[in-house]
């Protein structure tokens, strides 16, 4: 199937029914309880001298432990997911950085799509009727292209649009080479970050020659019902809406009861397919995976959301599991899409 | 879903092509503030944000940042200030423009905005590649871009071309660069106008026709432009400058300028200006020819001199303050001016009592005085309502200031001014509307009655107990759905019953002269009157009130009446047919062959905090002047000899006024849909609760016409546009009820209390337009998406006022549909309540500003008037409801 092929199906099922993205990574490469010699991997992998300390860098594990993430993805596709996320939230020689893995960047990603597109395309074979695509994820970074480090000095930033335009679309080639079908840019909490990972993916499909559906994800970080760059939910659809993404929605941060409000302006707005994966809640210490809402009470919450018309892409996000991923699907299966507002057109003009 | 330019800071600014317009704050720039020049080349950044801060403060939606001086590095300049910014949310909440004329300056600065920012400019002046590279990367940038009228030859001058320009940027945009229409901005070049040469006189007229065709040849596309540079040849003369720039931008913004880069500071209201200036303004900006032969630009450079010196608030014409006190008071209260209102009232208090006079008699002289002007201009149709209450605006005002005086002096004296008379006044039980009779309450108060208001959904009881009480020498009742018709004949039958005296005034959109004689005015032995609108009220009420004209007034009427009543029940209207005959007649569509669309969206949906700026875009504002009492066609009222002054001051007045409401989210409007499963039986139209169609979640009882129809014309019901159960065919039905007057409440007590009924009465008026306009949009949204058989309809505003549309939504209670029954198991099958509307017990909707009713799908679903119905029909109806029908077609 052509790239062309996949988007075009893509948007049909999206206007057949509701899909579902998978859960946490993260939760679930935790619960491996994978120490420092786990994270380098055997000695092939060449990581056995490296300076830094490897330990926590969860995109590594695509190169160092690739049957770990594989079986993960296994696991969500299992559960029902139609479309799963690459494992590569800090794949960016920004976020690198911290492990001076700068160099591995453009490997990982790569490696994290080839490990996606292989289980998807496994599960598409097994359950034809239901095909699943692979989301090439680009995270935040750990900077902010809004907001200044530095409390006497408003000015100033640490890092700059043009250093991230470079590392996105770096990591985006190494994506679109390893197959994924469409690029989310996720947990968007500065909405310059996000731009700029837009501006990268439409050079990228430009010097490529090539288009794929984009996702854009925000996060609304606290119930003033803002971006931590202080945007509003409406704002943050304006500011990414030049990118014509294919859906548009909300994650993490706050658990789908809290994010209510969100989801709903933002269905209102968006003349594009709204997307929502919420947290297991909010945070909780005590709780293995940090979070502690149960599967069905997600599913729920979800649920309405479908039911009230907000969504066309539910999932989880921190503290999700594949028993939250399968009580989402059996939550909305039988729930129509939300239906995209039509903007008129140009010639409709008077 | 509108096309909209959607830009954002930390919070969005929608500007869609009716949008209001968009002050655009220009003292963020080097170029054009010598004040902000001098804080950034000082490198004092934190007094250059407060410059900022104070725009936004003083109103600006936007700021223009440019930093093209000479001595700075402009891009270290642009993106130290932008970064600053951004850290400030009273200031980054709103949307920025990166203004340069580098493009390098540009790019620096669109990678530090987080949100949609507009770039000002780019232009073809280096040809269509680099045009079209920059126009690609703003795209990919995510920002909206300012064109400028300027090509390989240079910048337009002419209106022509101005006009190929913007055409050939416009296609090169949209075809070329994929760039969306609604970003595209054009500034077709605001040049200095009365310069003395004679080949700049026809600048401004360029601009604002190059606008008119801009918004009339490219859709979408939006139009701007820097509007200090127009009077630039009176740099010095600010208070000439101010009414250039504000003549300017009254016709620019008329022809559809979008946006402007303007000093919010610096723009007065363009009725406030002196005439005489305005007038030589007017006459440069649109280039007049004079027939006296004088030079325009001479005329006003003459002028212009007397207010060299002055400041600005010497631009007012203040020649009036120089007159003698009740002269004052006099021009006041025609021009309905308040500023001076309760100083000049106080002086005429003080002149009286220094007189030996009582504080009463400022009223009674020269308020009155001056309330006479106005009513005689108001009989002569040289004023209107809207100017007639905005002096009752003044008069309270200035009664207001004289109230303690008079209480103290009657305190004093035991005397107490007299009235012309007392009037009790009342919207009836089960009815909400009361725009009508507050207009009326206004006029009568002007003229010197004591009205006391009981407000609106007032029983009967009440009303008489309060005229009994009180004195009263009138009662008037008003409403405006049908049901209110019965309840006055019941108020007029109470009165009898009381032996009451007093004369009735019957008033309301649904009442008339036929109806008052015949049914109201037959329960009552006291005289009924109608008074059909708000001018007739003081003619009716002093000619009831007078001691010579009383009688025979009431003889005429009497009169009148009666011969009204013969007519009537000598013609009884047209033949009947019988019920039955009438459904032998009825419209017979081709179900076998016709497939309803199924709705996308089967069930209900609720829409919570309609976007107001969208639903202003829909506005049919015609009947917004009758409510003023204006008429003729919109917008061809606004040129209209007569009222188009009054016209389109009101209008001003409204859009003014909506703009707040927007803007402040003055009001909420909510609404609910349903789109059913749904077949007809009988006259009747069933909607099921699900696709098994078995369960009934509403039947509605509907009523079929029953007067001779033409040969071919079918007797039509609405039930007729559905398919009959035993038909077979899977059809549907959709219900609304929407509303815009959520939290009215708090902005009307805040007007009732400054004594303000001009600006109670707008805003009420405008609520009702915004509810009209969400149904209107709603239903739009509901043939294009939720049930989606029209998802390729693309109509305008006009067209959708003009109703070219597939599809009807008649409401319960207009003439397709009369009974106004059905309206409460609408609400409870819509779960009204849930979105804070509800119908009270005689079907009115709460809040007043509502609209509700039914969607149907049929192309051959047509209006029409049920008009009057047999007595086997009333019996069949009742039957089938196994209720007596509420309401029937009069």
């Amino acid at each position: 199937m052509t790239t062309t092929d996949k988007t075009a199906l893509l948007q049909r099922l999206l206007r057949e029914r509701i899909l579902v993205l998978d859960g946490a990574m993260g939760t679930m490469i935790q619960a491996e309880k994978l120490d420092e010699a786990d994270f380098r991997g055997p000695p092939a992998c060449g990581l056995s001298d490296h300076t830094h300390d490897l330990k926590g860098d969860n995109d590594l594990l695509v190169l160092t432990q690739p049957a770990v993430v594989a079986a993960i993805h296994d696991a969500f596709l299992e559960a029902g997911a139609d479309i799963i996320e690459t494992n590569t939230f800090n794949a960016t020689r920004i976020a690198q950085s911290d492990y001076r893995l700068e160099a591995k960047v453009r490997d990982i990603n790569f490696a994290a799509a080839r490990i996606a597109r292989e289980r998807a395309d496994a599960w598409t074979a097994r359950t034809p009727d239901k095909p699943r695509f692979v989301a090439g994820a680009l995270g935040p970074t750990n900077r902010t292209a809004t907001i200044s480090p530095d409390v006497n000095d408003p000015g100033f930033r640490n890092v700059s649009f043009d250093e991230l335009v470079a590392a996105y679309g770096e990591a985006i080639d190494g994506l679109i080479d390893g197959g994924v079908d469409l690029l989310l840019v996720e947990t968007v909490f500065d909405t310059l970050n996000a731009k700029a990972a837009l501006f990268a993916i439409d050079e990228a499909f430009d010097r490529r020659g090539t288009r794929l559906p984009i996702i854009v994800s925000g996060t609304i970080t606290d119930a003033s019902g803002r971006t931590l760059s202080g945007q509003t939910t409406e704002a943050f659809w304006n500011s990414v809406r030049h990118a014509r993404p294919l859906a548009v929605g909300l994650n993490c941060a706050l658990g789908a009861a809290l994010m209510r409000p969100y989801i709903e302006e933002l269905s209102r707005v968006a003349d594009t397919f709204v997307s929502c994966y919420p947290n297991a809640g909010l945070p909780n210490p005590m709780s293995d995976t940090g979070y502690d809402e149960a599967p069905a009470t997600t599913a729920a919450l979800v649920a309405d959301f479908a039911a009230n018309g907000f969504v066309n892409i539910v999932g989880g996000c921190c503290g999700t599991t594949p028993a939250h991923i399968r009580a989402i699907v059996e939550a909305v299966k039988n729930l129509p899409p939300r239906i995209v507002p039509v903007e008129e057109t140009a010639d409709a003009a008077a | 879903m509108s096309r909209a330019m959607r830009l954002a800071g930390l919070e969005p600014l929608t500007i869609g092509d009716d949008a209001l317009f968009v002050n655009v704050g220009e003292r963020t720039n080097v170029t054009g503030s010598r004040a902000f020049a001098k804080l950034i080349l000082a490198g004092d950044y934190a007094g250059a944000v407060e410059v900022a801060r104070q725009q936004v403060q003083n109103g600006a939606q936007m700021i223009d940042v440019n930093m093209d001086e000479a001595m700075l590095d402009s891009k270290a300049a642009m993106v130290r200030f932008l970064n600053l910014i951004a850290g400030e949310p009273d200031i980054a909440r709103v949307s920025v423009m990166i203004d340069s004329s580098k493009w390098a300056v540009i790019e620096a600065g669109l990678k530090c905005v987080q949100g949609k920012p507009v770039v000002n400019s780019i232009s073809m002046k280096e040809g269509e590649a680099e045009f079209l590279r920059q126009a690609r990367l703003v795209r990919r940038y995510g920002a909206a871009a300012i064109v400028m009228a300027f090509d390989e030859k240079g910048q337009a001058d002419t209106f022509e071309r101005k006009v190929d320009i913007c055409r050939r940027a416009y296609e090169l945009l949209t075809r070329q660069a994929d760039f969306p229409p609604e970003d595209i901005v054009f500034d077709p070049n605001i040049f200095a106008i009365a310069t003395g040469i004679e080949e700049h006189n026809n600048y401004a007229v360029d601009f604002i026709n190059a606008t008119r065709w801009i918004k009339q040849h490219l859709p979408h596309a939006k139009v701007s432009g820097g509007v200090s540079n127009v009077s630039f040849s009176f740099r010095g003369n600010d208070p000439v400058r101010e009414a250039i720039h504000t003549v300017f931008l009254y016709h620019a913004i008329k022809a559809g300028m979008t946006m402007g880069i303007v000093n919010a500071g610096q723009l007065g209201v363009y009725d406030d200006i002196d005439p005489e200036l305005r007038e030589r303004v007017e006459d440069v900006v649109l280039n007049r020819k004079r027939a006296d032969g004088e030079s325009p630009t001479e005329r006003l450079v003459a002028f212009a001199e007397t207010y060299k010196t002055a400041g600005k608030h010497v631009v007012e014409d203040l020649a009036w303050r120089n007159t003698d006190v009740e002269a004052r008071l006099s021009h006041a209260l025609v021009k309905g001016i308040t500023t001076y209102i309760v100083a000049d009232t106080e002086e005429a208090r003080r002149k009286i009592e220094a007189q030996g006079g009582k504080p009463i008699q400022v009223i009674e002289g020269p308020l009155m005085a001056g309330m006479n002007v106005v009513g005689d201009l108001f009989g002569a149709g040289k004023m209107f309502l809207p100017q007639v209450v905005k002096s009752a605006r003044v008069m309270k005002q200035a009664v207001g200031h004289l109230i303690p005086f008079i209480e103290a002096e009657k305190a004093k004296s035991g005397d107490a001014g007299k009235p012309k008379g007392t009037i009790v006044m009342a919207t009836v039980k089960g009815d909400v509307h009361d725009i009508g009779k507050n207009i009326v309450g206004v006029v009568l108060q002007c003229n010197n009655f004591d009205v006391i208001d009981l407000g609106v959904m007032v029983p009967a009881q009440k009303i008489l107990d309060v005229a009994r009480e009180r004195n009263a020498d009138l009662v008037g009742l008003s409403g405006l759905i049908t049901p209110s018709l019965e309840e006055m004949a019941h108020v007029a039958h109470e009165m009898q019953r009381l032996g009451m005296v007093q004369p009735l005034l019957i008033g309301g959109a649904t009442t008339s002269r036929v109806h008052t004689a015949v049914k109201i005015a037959p329960n009552y032995g006291g005289v009924t009157v109608y008074v059909p609108d708000a001018s007739r009220a003081v003619g009716v009420a002093s000619k009831l009130l007078s001691g010579e004209l009383k009688d025979g007034y009431v003889a005429e009427v009497a009169a009148d009446y009666e011969k009204i009543r013969v007519q009537h029940a000598g013609k009884k209207g047209p033949p009947l047919i019988s019920l039955a005959a009438a459904r032998a007649n009825a419209l017979r569509l081709d179900w076998p062959h016709y497939l309803p669309p199924r709705p996308a969206l089967i069930g209900r949906r609720e829409i919570r905090r309609a976007d107001l700026a969208e639903l202003a875009r829909f506005i049919d504002w015609g009947p917004f002047f009758q409510t003023w009492e204006l008429s003729g066609p919109y917008p061809a009222i606004l040129d209209d000899p007569v009222v188009g002054e009054a016209a389109r001051n009101v209008l001003a007045d409204g859009r003014a006024m909506l703009k707040r409401i927007v803007e402040g989210r003055w009001l909420i409007a909510n609404g609910s849909i349903a789109l059913l499963p749904a077949n007809s039986i009988g006259d009747d139209i069933e909607l099921y609760a699900d696709e098994a169609r078995k369960s009934v979640a509403l039947t509605w009882y509907n009523l079929r016409q029953q007067n001779e129809r033409p040969a071919g014309k079918p007797n039509y019901c609405l039930a007729d546009f559905v398919a009959p159960r035993d038909s077979g065919v899977a059809d549907y039905l959709g219900a609304f009820a929407v509303t815009a007057g959520l939290g009215i409440e708090k902005k009307l007590a805040e007007f009732e209390a400054a004594k303000d009924d001009y600006n109670a009465i707008m805003l009420k008026a405008l609520a009702d337009r915004l509810a009209e306009a969400f149904a209107e949009w709603l239903h739009m949204m509901v043939r294009r998406e939720y049930w989606g058989y029209a998802s390729d309809e693309r109509l305008d505003a006009a067209g959708l006022i003009r109703e070219e549309y597939r599809g009807i939504r008649p409401a319960p209670g207009y003439p397709a549909c009369p009974d106004h029954a059905v309206k409460a198991p609408l609400f409870d099958l819509l779960r009204a309540g849930e979105i804070g509307m509800s119908v009270t017990e005689n079907y009115a909707m709460l809040p007043a500003a509502s609209v509700s009713g039914f969607y149907f799908a049929h192309p051959e679903a047509t209006y029409f008037a049920v008009g009057r119905i047999g007595d086997d029909q009333a019996a069949d109806v009742a039957r089938r409801s196994s209720a007596p029908v509420a309401q029937r077609a009069v």
